[in-house]
């Protein structure tokens, strides 16, 4: 085999292994991607069987425990508030008043229902989805310092 | 006044890279020996001074000197000594200065090592390397400097994050840096040939040693990264494609594909302009990383929380050094002499087929870690990429690969026999396909695919025994010849056999633990029990107990089958005092054949706790198989044809190996 056929087949190869990665790729794109969405997007947008992540604030007074390891709470950009349903361990960090992101899908009945809540590692971490979507709503307040020694538990 | 002259150290280094930068890349210029041979002192004192630097912010932490802005936003004086230290490396700015430190490493071990490196090879290569400290020497004085005082000094500090205080992730850092920053070496040598123009198969022996510690420190690096997740952060997966363990896993993936077209260019001189493209991609992830690290783009659980003043740096050091070497590339490469002929069926045709696979496979990753920042960035929409997206392009990429692999090994150089290498693959591929067989008979759930992956992985290890197997002619010649041919095989073949193993036993762990997990949640009362893949968990109460810098709530359960009691597995919930954060520690029974991990969540009301416990079936093995793999990487190292220096003029690297 000369050196030039070598390299026509190397270059076959090469060229097939592109296309059939840019083929896995578009093709997962297309399936498995999630959008980022804020409440007040949720409930003014069409969001039909879609799963997407729904980002905001868990409304103050709004986690409430079902029988079993089912909780409900709000999730609000302080404009709209979207009732969601979890059932699962919340990550350690959830808190009424703080940033979630929550991945799931719609109800016919208009609650989301979440498969995931995002645990955040860290009090004074805020998902940049969220803050940005809340700068959008006007209500950011760049507090900076972390709100020490707030520790509230859910009953 | 250690802190300030940690500080002088650090700027004085600045100075030094500069030197190492321009006077030696000058001399090679114009054929001036003294301005060459400045480049090896220049290296090794640079790496003296990161060292103190270095030395001097450790003990700023040991200290808890909370007069330095650093320490006291990262530290507090009740941490336990040794997240003291780590605690040094687990924020930005002391992560930077263990980034050069490394950085520096490498170039002086190039210095006091590479005695038997031509003269302009070895000042050029120097030169590259002090650029790549010089202009992270910069980025740290410029924006992140660790040794800035704070007046008047707080009398407590804010604390590390508990996650991070964990003896795992205390030496996670190290480990990978040195796998990311010990790439810089082959992107230096790349660079460096081109600049010479010239580059042959002693070029590759020189690479190729240090880009095979590198990758075997990332793969640790990595493997331990994994293993903390899984048992810290208490969700019980041991991957989660978030772009920050994507960005140390391209760099691995294109690492790997240029440790193996190293081989075919130090042993065939051929795929030469394939392999300096690889070698300069590879920093260029590792570069990439950085920026997605420390840039503030991502949302990631553990990206650090920096200004975007940082990222543009990144970005503009990731530009220029990227984007300089791939122009000197797309100049001086075309004059690089081609190598050796050979047929499509050899060694270095399986070396090609596995280097489009990993660098498509890298290809994927990249894009689906990237596209969300690049479509935000252009239409302001933003998505997740998650696991369903890399499972549906990732591993179509890998099953193919991991099926040539055993073939790979087994063929000739120049012109393979397809047929006789799949007849010493006989027994392997037999064992295989009935473990296969016996998986799909036997398992009442799990997706199709778990019987192949399980056959692939169990064919890999069985290929990579055949492989030394039929090194050692094993069951051809006399039994003693085979004794006496497995006492005489060369390091870098077992090695290369071992690392092909450990593939193999990662892919059984991730294969048994994606697909047969199982999951239950529940809330359970004192008293009440869960069923758990044939073992009960019994939930007996729970205890408040108090830590060095912590209080815990430890749940108490025990975990019998039948009616014999195994274990007592203790998970627990803790609350540190600095910074007040929650965590959860997860109680785990590790056994050869799978975990059982038990997680306590919160406490419902009438005395009920949600609980979530799993059943991770062979997950010990992903780390055991990564692991493995490093130690082959080690092995090939201590093989003393790579130990010898450059072979003299005219004679090939057989020779030298005949003399030696």
């Amino acid at each position: 085999m000369t050196r030039k056929q070598r390299r026509l087949v190397m270059i076959g190869a090469g060229l097939t292994l592109l296309g059939a990665s840019t083929a896995l790729v578009l093709n997962a794109m297309s399936e498995s991607i999630v959008f980022f969405q804020s409440p007040t997007d949720a409930v003014t947008k069409k969001l039909d069987n879609r799963r997407f992540r729904l980002g905001g604030l868990v409304e103050e007074g709004s986690v409430k425990r079902d029988e079993g390891t089912t909780v409900r709470f709000a999730v609000t950009d302080t404009k709209s508030s979207l009732p969601v349903v979890y059932t699962g361990l919340l990550p350690d960090l959830f808190r009424e008043g703080q940033g979630v992101v929550a991945e799931g899908k719609m109800r016919p009945d208009g609650v989301f229902a979440a498969d995931t809540v995002l645990a955040k590692h860290d009090e004074n971490y805020m998902p940049p989805e969220v803050a940005e979507s809340l700068k959008r709503q006007g209500v950011w307040r760049d507090t900076g310092q972390a709100p020490v020694g707030k520790e509230t538990k859910q009953n | 006044m250690i802190v300030e002259a940690g500080h002088f150290a650090l700027v004085l280094a600045l100075a030094v890279a500069l030197v190492q930068t321009a006077a030696p890349f000058w001399g090679a210029r114009v054929g001036d020996n003294r301005l060459m041979l400045m480049a090896a002192p220049a290296a090794l004192s640079q790496f003296l001074l990161v060292l103190f630097a270095f030395a001097a912010l450790i003990w700023a932490f040991v200290s808890s000197d909370f007069s330095v802005v650093n320490v006291y936003e990262n530290s507090h004086s009740a941490k336990p000594m040794i997240y003291k230290i780590s605690g040094a490396w687990g924020n930005h700015e002391g992560s930077m200065v263990l980034w050069v430190l490394i950085l520096a490493l490498f170039g002086a071990l190039v210095a006091a090592f590479g005695q038997n490196l031509p003269m302009r090879l070895k000042a050029n290569v120097l030169s590259v390397q002090g650029a790549i400290s010089l202009a992270f020497l910069i980025f740290i004085v410029a924006t992140s400097n660790p040794f800035i005082r704070l007046d008047p000094a707080p009398f407590e500090g804010r604390g590390l994050n508990p996650i991070l205080q964990d003896p795992a992730l205390a030496f996670h850092p190290p480990f990978l840096y040195a796998g990311y920053v010990g790439f810089s070496l082959a992107f230096s040598f790349a660079v460096a040939a081109l600049i010479e123009g010239r580059i042959d198969a002693a070029w590759a022996r020189w690479v190729r040693p240090w880009t095979l510690a590198a990758w075997s420190f990332l793969t640790v690096g990595i493997a331990m990264g994994s293993w903390w997740a899984y048992y810290e952060l208490g969700w019980g997966g041991w991957w989660f494609w978030d772009p920050v363990e994507n960005a140390s896993f391209m760099p691995w993936l294109a690492g790997t594909a240029l440790l193996h077209s190293a081989i075919v260019m130090e042993k065939r001189d051929s795929l030469k302009v394939w392999t300096v493209l690889l070698a300069i991609l590879t920093f260029a992830l590792s570069l990439v990383g950085a920026f997605l690290v420390r840039s503030g783009v991502l949302t990631s659980v553990h990206a650090f929380a920096v200004d975007p003043e940082r990222g543009v740096f990144i970005l503009a050091i990731m530009a220029i050094f990227t984007g300089g070497a791939l122009t000197l590339y797309a100049w001086r490469a075309p004059a690089l002499r081609a190598g050796g002929v050979f047929a499509p069926i050899s060694r270095e045709g399986s070396l090609i087929l596995n280097n489009l696979l990993l660098t498509s496979a890298c290809g994927v990753v990249f894009v689906g870690t990237l596209y969300p920042l690049a479509l935000e960035a252009i239409t302001g929409e933003k998505i997740s990429v998650g696991a369903p997206y890399f499972n549906a392009t990732f591993l179509p990429l890998m099953m193919p690969l991991l099926l040539a692999m055993p073939f790979g090994a087994m063929l000739a150089w120049k012109r393979g026999d397809l047929a006789a290498a799949s007849q010493r693959l006989v027994a392997a591929a037999a064992v295989a396909g009935v473990s296969g067989l016996a998986i799909l008979a036997t398992q009442e759930r799990g997706p199709w695919l778990a019987p192949i992956g399980f056959a692939l992985g169990v064919w890999l290890i069985g290929g990579a025994l055949s492989e030394i197997a039929s090194r050692c002619r094993l069951f051809e010649a006399p039994f003693r010849e085979s004794v006496s041919r497995f006492v005489n095989l060369p390091r870098a073949s077992f090695g290369a056999a071992l690392a092909h193993l450990g593939v193999g036993v990662a892919v059984l762990g991730i294969v048994g633990t994606s697909a047969w997990q199982v999951e239950r949640i529940a809330a359970l009362k004192p008293g009440e029990q869960l069923e758990l893949n044939g073992y009960k968990l019994t939930f007996k109460g729970v205890a408040p107990s108090r830590g060095p810098n912590f209080e815990e709530l430890t749940g108490t359960f025990e975990l019998t089958t039948g009616e014999r009691l195994i274990t007592t597995l203790l998970p627990s919930k803790r609350v540190y005092s600095a910074p007040r954060t929650q965590t959860s520690e997860a109680g785990i029974l590790a056994t050869w054949g799978g975990d059982v991990y038990v997680v306590l969540g919160d406490e419902l009301g009438g005395g009920a706790y949600s609980v979530r416990a799993y059943f991770h079936p062979l997950v010990r093995f992903i780390w055991i198989g990564a692991l493995i793999m490093a130690f082959g990487g080690v092995l090939s190292l201590a093989d003393r044809r790579l130990r010898v220096g450059e072979p003299r003029k005219g004679k090939t690297a057989r020779h030298v190996v005949a003399a030696a």
